[in-house]
């Protein structure tokens, strides 16, 4: 670990120009993702901003009928909050799946939409990743990539994005509001936040350098049965190896991200549109293109199966 | 005291105290958080400094250079130590690979530095400032190839490589069912709650280590060693450990670099492991393939029993011998057992929890569960039927006792085993099918010399010092109630003291021979405490008796503080086991049954229920009992499901080396378990009349689990973990 500066910023525009100010400086909210990287020297930071005292925790009603959540909300509070039970349960349920009870009750909304790969090489600072150390290679795509994406992946890393959170609100069509070194705000589609990798893998989002996230939008609740069913290799407290989360209406329709198998939330409209006519054929739009490795190719089968699963929950509920 | 031959009756069949439910004795000092772990002791070894461990980025080649000025004019930093400036250095007898490394590099992370600073933080921030440059080498890292070249190991603690008896090929042939099968079991990480980790100080040339230990005394022999340094001027204190599982049954780098580290900076140093570090650094449990080949009669008696194996390890370290429990556990004239070992480049490959017959008992079970199916025979029955008294490659040998048939039917009736539908993929709940699987346990029941004192306080008290360890397993208790039963007092009046090497050497940790060993040497020493009360009291020693911590002997009645007078009373002596051998196996045994429910859609496994029905000889603490019971079920439910170190085998290491990647069962992976134990007693084993339970409780497990998988959906998953994408590809 770096020695680092510290500083408590006063207002979202002021932590945004201090980041800007400084080419070294990240921001600091619940820290679960950061520190740890931190200590293992995967993020060195010179300065931190802490954004925690910034009165960015609140959840809101928007007037179009929908919800603001601000950047600064935990997850635990999230999940556990009325309206996004009632309305957003989807959202609930997939917080719900992630990390531990210790952890949410840390972790808030823009931190966990920016936590990084879990993938072990990315962990190993003796290890080639393109990731971390760019040029160095992809010792995942030469090594062991059971955890790693199918999709959406290029010839220089197949990470994929863990959180479940962001994939219930890839689900939910949500907007991630930002503040930029100005003052001026973005608004910014969920399915435009994250990017693929490219040749650039270690840029994992379209935020501009000391961009802070002040909030998360949801729009109004679409209604329809949701579930999120996370596979992993233990039954809690493990990253999905493919979780699913859909919402289906009383028609049949309906719309659903995938996680554990992309470098972000993955959603592709015209599997949505197949839902009607059953797992298989939403696995075939949202899968067309996959680029598994002998490891992680079981991803796909698996997808399918679950929706297939979740799709029988939902009958039968 | 010399243990040659069956017990009659002595005062440790009064059970007053003995085979009592007891707290652990220690308990509330580890729930207030006043138990001195090896990295805590603030008080004794006050201000120290930190080390940080560098581990080699390489798997196998050489430093070609090394420059630590960075580190050493880093922030805080008080001294660098690596192999170049930490003077002659030898290695220990239970050590393998070299604990400093350097200029060769035998595995990756293997330690080539210790960076001492004033704060852990500035160890570790110095220890990124150290340019390491390699030439690496090509290593052999794929157990799958080097099989091909794996060679016939040594014996190891008396056990040969292979065995026959009769003729396996011919009954094979002959048999009317048979099946040959191949199993793979991955390399495991102990994953131990508390990590290696040290605090060193040197006083003059002698050294003290407080440290996270399973046997003081082989440790400290090795550790003088390593350090080229007398063994008596070297203190090993390890009274509270987190956790070893076999991992710590001998030192490893934190407690050599924290000693070379304390020597550099003229100050104690403590040194743990970093968690990331612990896959690669130190020691697991080797990797595993398994063909085993069973022939059956129509009748369903097994008449051919043919087990071999295949593991590897670094040059010079041992095998895991997966086949001893396969020679005796069942009957069949016709047998042959092998272990072939091949060298491989990967860490240190060691003891973990009941090395051989966890992974070995992972494979055969299912075997047996396979034959059984052929010949069309529930499998408890099969079992039942296959039983025998005696060695089968050596007849004339017997069980001392052995219930298994008694485990199998106690466990089949609690269970509901008669509802088990016999053909797989039967039964559904729902989304979920569900099936039943049954295995064995059995793992042996040694023991090794022990020693104690006790001695009687002008209080009254009693106080017992031994340098056995207690890893979580609790060895102060169950120490603690035999002082109290042989010296009659309540177990509040007396006092334990464990894990130093100022102590009586003793049996340790390790090989489930712990309890049994240590709690015979406590017995032995009381018994001369015994006998230096009654020469004090002018009394023969038969005609004494001790109760409610009075002497009484004829009309004299005194209490035993007053026996020991201002001064006190005291006796230390060991228990040296003659028994022979040879005569009798000495085995315990249990049944394992679990109960899966897979889903029939993704394929998730989630087990329902389990149970097991053990005996083991007596109980000395019933709770401390099952407690080992279901810790090791828990663990055989990780090595079913989940747990495996990864081979990368182009880089050659361990890739999921942290707890977030290396998954061990959590609280929502384990369901409602029981373990019940059959009365029993064996007095031809031990004074104790017990046997151990350490590792009794992991065998077999992870085999049923995986039959009640098979039960559920016919999927036969040969190569553990069962995960997800397996049972997808069967
Ligand atoms: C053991 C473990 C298991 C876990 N399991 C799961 C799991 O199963 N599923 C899952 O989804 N997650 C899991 N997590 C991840 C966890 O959800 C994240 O660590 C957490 O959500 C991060 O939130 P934080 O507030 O602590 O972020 P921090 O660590 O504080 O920050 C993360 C990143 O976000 C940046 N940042 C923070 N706030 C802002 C802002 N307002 N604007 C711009 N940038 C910002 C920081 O600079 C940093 O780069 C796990 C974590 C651990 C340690
Ligand atoms: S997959 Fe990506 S994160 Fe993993 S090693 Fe390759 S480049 Fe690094």
């Amino acid at each position: 670990m770096r020695p680092f500066s510290y500083e408590k910023a006063a207002t979202p525009a002021a932590a945004a120009s201090a980041a800007a100010k400084n080419p070294h400086a990240k921001f600091i909210a619940g820290g679960t993702n950061l520190l740890d990287l931190m200590k293992l020297e995967i993020e060195k930071p010179a300065h931190l901003i802490d954004v925690n005292g910034l009165a960015l925790d609140k959840v809101e009603a928007t007037p179009e009928g929908g919800l603001r959540i601000g950047a600064l909300v935990r997850n635990t509070d999230l999940a556990a909050h009325d309206k996004v039970r009632k309305d957003y349960p989807l959202l609930s349920r997939a917080l719900l799946a992630g990390a531990s009870g210790q952890l949410r009750n840390k972790a808030t909304t823009a931190g966990n939409l920016l936590q990084r790969t879990r993938c072990p090489y990315f962990y190993d600072t003796n290890q080639a990743c393109n990731k971390r150390a760019p040029g160095t290679g992809c010792g995942a795509l030469a090594g062991f990539s059971r955890q790693l994406a199918v999709i959406g992946t290029s010839n220089t890393c197949i990470a994929t994005h863990p959180s479940d959170m962001a994939i219930a609100m890839r689900a939910l069509d949500a907007v991630v509001d930002t503040v930029q070194p100005d003052g001026a705000q973005r608004h910014v589609a969920i399915a435009d936040f994250h990017t693929l990798p490219g040749d650039k893998p270690q840029v994992e989002n379209v935020l501009k350098p000391g961009e802070l996230i002040t909030s998360v939008t949801l729009p109004k609740p679409v209604g329809g049965a949701q579930v999120y069913h996370k596979v992993r290799d233990r039954a809690s407290y493990a990253f999905a190896l493919v979780s699913v989360g859909m919402i289906v209406q009383k028609d049949g329709t309906g719309r659903l991200a995938v996680g554990g198998v992309a470098p972000k939330p993955w959603r592709v409209e015209a599997a949505d549109a197949e839902l009607p006519r059953g797992a298989k054929a939403v696995a075939a739009k949202l899968f067309a293109g996959a680029k598994p490795t002998h490891d992680n190719e079981f991803k796909i089968a698996l997808t399918e199966r679950v929706i297939e699963a979740s799709l029988a929950d939902l009958r039968r509920a | 005291m010399k243990f040659t031959q069956t017990e009659g009756k002595n005062r440790t069949d009064r059970q007053k105290v003995i085979g009592k439910a007891t707290p652990r004795i220690e308990g509330a000092l580890k729930a207030t958080g006043k138990a001195t772990y090896a990295y805590e002791w603030h008080d004794i070894a006050p201000k120290p400094a930190f080390g940080y461990v560098l581990g080699a980025a390489i798997a196998k080649g050489r430093i070609t250079s090394m420059d630590t000025s960075g580190a050493e004019s880093s922030a805080g930093v008080l001294a660098v130590v690596t192999a170049e400036n930490a003077g002659p250095l030898d290695k220990g007898n239970f050590n393998v690979v070299k604990l400093l490394a350097g200029p060769e590099i035998q595995h990756y992370h293997q330690a080539i530095a210790v960076i001492v600073a004033r704060t852990f933080e500035e160890a570790r921030a110095g220890a990124t400032k150290i340019k390491v440059r390699y030439a690496s080498e090509p290593g052999v890292y794929d157990l799958e190839v080097a099989k091909e070249t794996a060679v016939k190991p040594p014996a190891r603690w008396g056990n040969e490589p292979d065995s026959a008896a009769g003729d396996f090929a011919g009954a094979f042939a002959a048999a009317p069912f048979k099946i040959d099968a191949t199993y793979h079991t991955p390399a495991h990480s102990h994953a131990m709650m508390e990590p290696f980790a040290s605090i060193a100080a040197w006083k003059g040339d002698e050294l003290t280590v407080w440290t996270a230990n399973q046997m003081i005394a082989w440790s400290r022999a090795d550790l003088a060693k390593t350090l080229k340094m007398p063994p008596e001027k070297v203190r090993v204190v390890s009274p509270y450990v987190g956790g070893g599982f076999g991992g710590k049954l001998w030192i490893r780098a934190d407690v050599l670099l924290a000693a070379l580290g304390a020597r550099a900076a003229k100050r104690p140093v403590k040194v743990a492991l970093p968690r990331p570090m612990m896959a690669n650094n130190t020691v697991h449990r080797p990797a595993t393939i398994q063909r085993v080949r069973l022939g059956a009669g129509k009748d369903g008696k097994i008449t051919a029993f043919a087990h071999e194996n295949w593991a590897g390890n670094q040059k010079g370290g041992s095998t895991e011998t997966a086949t001893l429990a396969s020679r005796a556990l069942y009957a069949g004239a016709n047998r042959m057992t092998s272990n072939r070992n091949a060298t491989l480049d990967l860490p240190e490959g060691n003891a973990m929890r009941a090395p051989g017959d966890a992974p070995g008992s992972m494979a055969f079970e299912i075997a047996i569960d396979e034959i059984a199916e052929k010949v069309g025979l529930d499998p408890v029955e099969f079992r039942v039927i296959n039983d025998t008294q005696v060695n089968p490659e050596k007849p004339a040998q017997t069980y001392s006792t052995r219930k298994l048939i008694q485990c199998l039917k106690t466990g089949a009736e609690k269970f509901g085993w008669s509802k088990r539908n016999a053909k797989p993929g039967a039964v559904r709940d729902g989304n979920w099918l569900v099936g039943l699987g049954v295995a064995t346990a059995y793992r042996g029941a040694p023991t090794m010399n022990s020693g104690a004192r006790v001695r009687i306080e002008s209080s009254g008290r009693v106080i017992v010092e031994t340098d056995m360890t207690d890893i979580g397993t609790g060895s102060y208790t169950i120490i603690g109630q035999t002082a109290a039963e042989m010296m009659g007092v309540p177990l509040d009046r007396v006092d334990v003291r464990l894990g130093d090497s100022n102590f009586p050497v003793s049996a340790g940790s390790g090989g489930q021979f712990g309890a049994v060993s240590a709690t015979s040497g406590v017995y032995a020493a009381c018994l001369k405490l015994r006998e230096a009360i009654a020469t004090k009291l002018g009394v023969a020693a038969d005609t004494l008796e001790i109760d409610d911590g009075f002497a009484v002997a004829g009309s004299k009645r005194v209490a035993l503080g007053e026996v020991a007078g201002t001064e006190g009373l005291s006796a230390e002596d060991k228990i040296e086991f003659a028994t022979d051998r040879e005569k009798h196996l000495h085995y315990t045994f249990g049944a394992h049954f679990v109960e899966v429910g897979v889903h029939a859609i993704t394929s998730e496994v989630r087990v329902r229920r389990m149970l097991a029905v053990c005996h083991a000889g007596r109980i000395l603490n019933p709770p401390a009992a099952r407690n080992q019971i279901i810790g090791a079920m828990t663990m055989g439910v990780g090595a079913a499901l989940m747990e495996e170190l990864v081979v990368d085998k182009k880089v050659g290491f361990f890739v999921n080396h942290d707890l977030a990647s290396y998954e061990v069962p959590v609280h929502a992976d384990i369901p409602h378990q029981e373990c019940v134990f059959l009365d029993d007693e064996d007095p031809t084993v031990s004074p104790m009349k017990a046997l151990g339970v350490g590792e009794l409780g992991i065998c077999g497990v992870s085999a049923a689990v995986a039959n009640a998988v098979y039960n559920a959906t016919g999927k036969r998953v040969r190569d553990y973990p069962i995960t997800i994408d397996k049972l997808m590809r069967t």
